[in-house]
């Protein structure tokens, strides 16, 4: 029985995605029965290459998506570099966690918030230096270059990849080897660039190539942040997915399928670049730079890395703020009054939302933590090896756009004559959940010290009380800190509830999204701040109940 | 016959012949097994416990006073092993520890534990968290956990060497007299001569 589950979950993997992929394409190529078109036609790309902003919203999604993976990639690299086993770096891990669980969205809004012509940092600098009496007229979020939408994904990307390379970090011995290159004269970022970059990147390969995809294909960070004239092509194949005139449905699959295409060619483009960089950098170690004097790149590291991390908590903060703001005027940095009427005039209407929010991400997490535990423990019992090849699946919901796939699944729910769509949106959270659970529970499952079960063997107890009695109770702190991650990852997702609840289902993150057009300050901090509390309380469980249950066991701390 | 006995015992590891060994421990005997690390001594305790990793092979059989155990699940084999760490389980008390371990069936069963306790000079121990003992409690705690199951046979794997040197004579001490008196065959993995002279059965050197 418990063989079966890592091919079980395999297909609860794979089969969502492929069966949209089919489901999307098609209607691509003219198939789509609900208006009329069973035949193969490549109209649908006539009328999407027809449109006039096709070539400017295809390229701002490679642009953005290239300039956001790349930015992020390097501030994390060089905040490692430069500071890695450093006192200034326990504070670098001291802000992870919260800007890791922070939602995209809210993320992206309080990013909004301190940047707009009115946020915090005009008024820090008004009327002193700047001369503004009012808010100036300027265009600064959703500017057309795309400059804010970069900036909220890489201020969610960096903690993502730092997270990634440090878990991936220790097999490379890092003090070694910059102890080595320190001796041998080189400076800290040069000798790490050097001797531990390489192997580094070769561990964090496979997140790196899901936050390009991800960067390239997002939508929600897009419409709060990006431009709109044209926005970013995954953004308009969403707007075209939700138009009335159903026959849109075409032009949006093609949309889909050009969406699918940019992400395998820059993916692609990636790794050209990265034997390019191999290639350059072969060459630089054979140069034997020693770099001595590294000063300026370390705190320019530090720096950005600040900068980025003080834009989503200054962000929250913002939302937090303008969430109980009376009146505020400009430029005063805090509101003339404080009141709780926007909480009163908002807060109730979110509780079906957020009611709906916490059934699918329950729902979602329980299955994702199911399947991997069974997983896990089935690789343990059995003495299985897990495939290279099994980490690629597990990528692969995170690397295939979200809008190449969801769309599909919605239709077949549709030609399935599915009435309630709650199980699929659930399904469809599950694909993003699973990976993240499984990821998050993997490692410290695996590094359980097996001699414990030899040792409860030789008492005499079965393999299925060791589980209960021995296993579960000691892997009760990593179990809820993956469920925490799977709540959070289902709280953030925008467009598995979207498309596949096809805009009948809301949680607390298609409200927030749905606000981005309004520009109400108050309910979008109202809104913004709840579901970074839905997407935190898991965490807070996951840090507080281990104390409590094993507040007198000290061999189960740390 | 009663014993423990490893008959033709030949363990690969990947198709490639690692160990073998062929020997019979009798009740209440020491058999210790001495060679340099790498040369497969845990190896041959672990395929005795039936937890032996899958790279691994073994062709053979263990008998145990007289019953062919080879094919048993590990929890029915009656096997115990001490490793170099106690391995207590850090999310029970003491004295649920040493309840995880006494044989179903026990009656009185708090009763018996703290006579345990009582037994290896440890009394009124059972409620404490067991990461607040010193190492020779722990390890102490941990030979009783074993005792209390009713073990057939005792493996010991390194059993001694984390502790210093006069803990290490006692712990020596204590745990071969238990097995004496309950007629256990301990069979020994070691790479200390001491050791070896303190158990004063047959030596195996791989």
């Amino acid at each position: 029985m418990l063989r079966l589950f890592p091919a079980i979950t395999v297909i609860v993997l794979l089969l969502p995605v492929l069966a949209g992929l089919i489901g999307t394409v098609a209607p691509g190529f003219g198939y789509f029965p609900a208006v009329g078109g069973t035949s193969l036609s490549v109209q649908p790309f006539r009328d999407l290459f027809d449109w006039a902003g096709f070539m400017p919203a295809l390229g701002l999604s490679l642009r953005t998506g290239l300039i956001a993976t790349a930015a992020s990639l390097i501030i994390t690299m060089v905040l490692l570099a430069g500071w890695h086993g450093t006192r200034a770096f326990r504070w670098v891990e001291r802000v992870l966690s919260p800007l890791l669980s922070a939602p995209h969205a809210a993320a992206a809004f309080g990013i909004a918030f301190l940047i707009a012509p009115s946020g915090w940092i005009v008024r820090a600098l008004s009327p002193w230096a700047t001369g503004w009496e009012r808010p100036p007229d300027l265009l600064i979020v959703q500017d057309p270059g795309g400059w804010a939408m970069i900036a909220g994904l890489v201020a969610k990307e960096v903690p993502f990849l730092m997270l990634m390379s440090l878990a991936a970090l220790p097999q490379t011995a890092p003090e070694h080897s910059l102890r080595i290159t320190a001796a041998l004269g080189y400076g800290r970022v040069a000798g790490w660039f050097k001797a531990i970059f390489p192997r580094l990147y070769a561990r964090i390969r496979l997140p790196v190539y899901a936050v390009l995809a991800y960067s390239l294909s997002v939508v929600d960070v897009a419409i709060i942040l990006g431009p709109n004239t044209p926005p970013p092509l995954a953004v308009q194949v969403v707007k075209w997915m939700g138009d009335p005139d159903l026959s849109m449905r075409l032009v949006a699959s093609a949309g889909a399928v050009v969406q699918l295409a940019l992400v395998i060619g820059v993916l692609c483009l990636w790794r050209l670049m990265e034997l390019a960089v191999t290639h350059a950098g072969l060459r630089a170690i054979y140069g034997g730079h020693r770099m001595r004097r590294d000063g300026a790149v370390r705190a320019a590291g530090l720096g950005v890395g600040a900068i980025s991390a003080g834009m989503v908590i200054f962000g929250l903060a913002g939302l937090a703020v303008w969430s109980v703001a009376g009146f505020w005027s400009f430029p005063n940095a805090l509101p003339d009054a404080i009141s709780s009427r926007s909480w009163m005039r908002f807060g109730p209407d979110l509780l079906h939302p957020l009611n709906h929010t916490f059934v699918i991400a329950g729902a979602a997490t329980g299955i994702a933590l199911i399947l991997t535990i069974a997983c896990l423990e089935a690789e343990h019992r059995h003495a299985l090896t897990p495939a290279s090849r099994s980490l690629w699946i597990l990528y692969l919901p995170l690397l295939v756009p979200q809008v190449a796939f969801l769309p599909g699944l919605q239709a077949i729910t549709l030609i399935l004559g599915g009435g309630t769509h709650l199980g699929m949106v659930v399904l469809g959270h599950l694909v993003f959940v699973l990976p993240y659970v499984f990821l998050s529970l993997a490692g410290p499952w695996r590094q359980w010290d097996a001699r414990f079960d030899t040792v409860g063997a030789a008492l005499g107890v079965t393999p299925n009380a060791r589980f209960w009695r021995v296993r579960m109770p000691m892997m009760v702190a990593p179990v809820l800190t993956a469920l925490a991650v799977g709540l959070a990852v289902s709280v953030g997702q925008y467009l598995p509830t979207l498309l596949i609840g096809g805009g009948r289902i809301q949680t607390i993150t298609t409200e927030a999204v749905a606000l981005a057009s309004g520009g109400d300050r108050r309910v979008i901090g109202v809104t913004g701040l709840v579901q970074t509390g839905a997407a935190m309380v898991g965490f807070a469980a996951a840090l507080l109940l281990p104390r409590m249950l094993w507040h007198n066991r000290r061999g189960m701390r740390g | 016959m009663r014993g423990l006995e490893l008959r033709d015992l030949q363990i690969t590891i990947n198709g490639a012949p690692l160990v073998s060994v062929n020997t019979t421990v009798a009740p209440g005997q020491v058999v210790t097994i001495m060679g340099p690390s790498g040369v497969g001594k845990s190896t041959i305790l672990a395929a005795i416990t039936g937890s032996l990793a899958p790279a691994f092979r073994f062709t053979g059989q263990v008998i145990l006073n007289g019953t062919d155990v080879t094919r048993l699940p590990p929890p029915a084999r009656r096997i115990g092993i001490l490793f170099q760490e106690e391995l207590l389980f850090p999310h029970l008390s003491v004295g649920a520890n040493l309840a995880f371990g006494l044989r179903r069936g026990a009656k009185d069963r708090r009763a018996v534990i703290d006579a345990a306790l009582t037994d290896i000079g440890l009394p009124g121990v059972a409620d404490r968290d067991p990461a607040t003992l010193s190492g020779g409690q722990k390890a102490r705690v941990a030979l009783m956990r074993m005792l209390l199951s009713d073990p057939q046979a005792l493996l010991l794997d390194e059993a001694f060497s984390k502790l210093d040197t006069d803990l290490r004579a006692q712990m020596r001490d204590l745990v071969f007299t238990h097995a004496r008196a309950r007629d256990l065959p301990v069979l020994m993995v070691t790479h200390d001569h001491e050791d070896a002279a303190a158990a004063g059965g047959p030596v195996i050197t791989l």
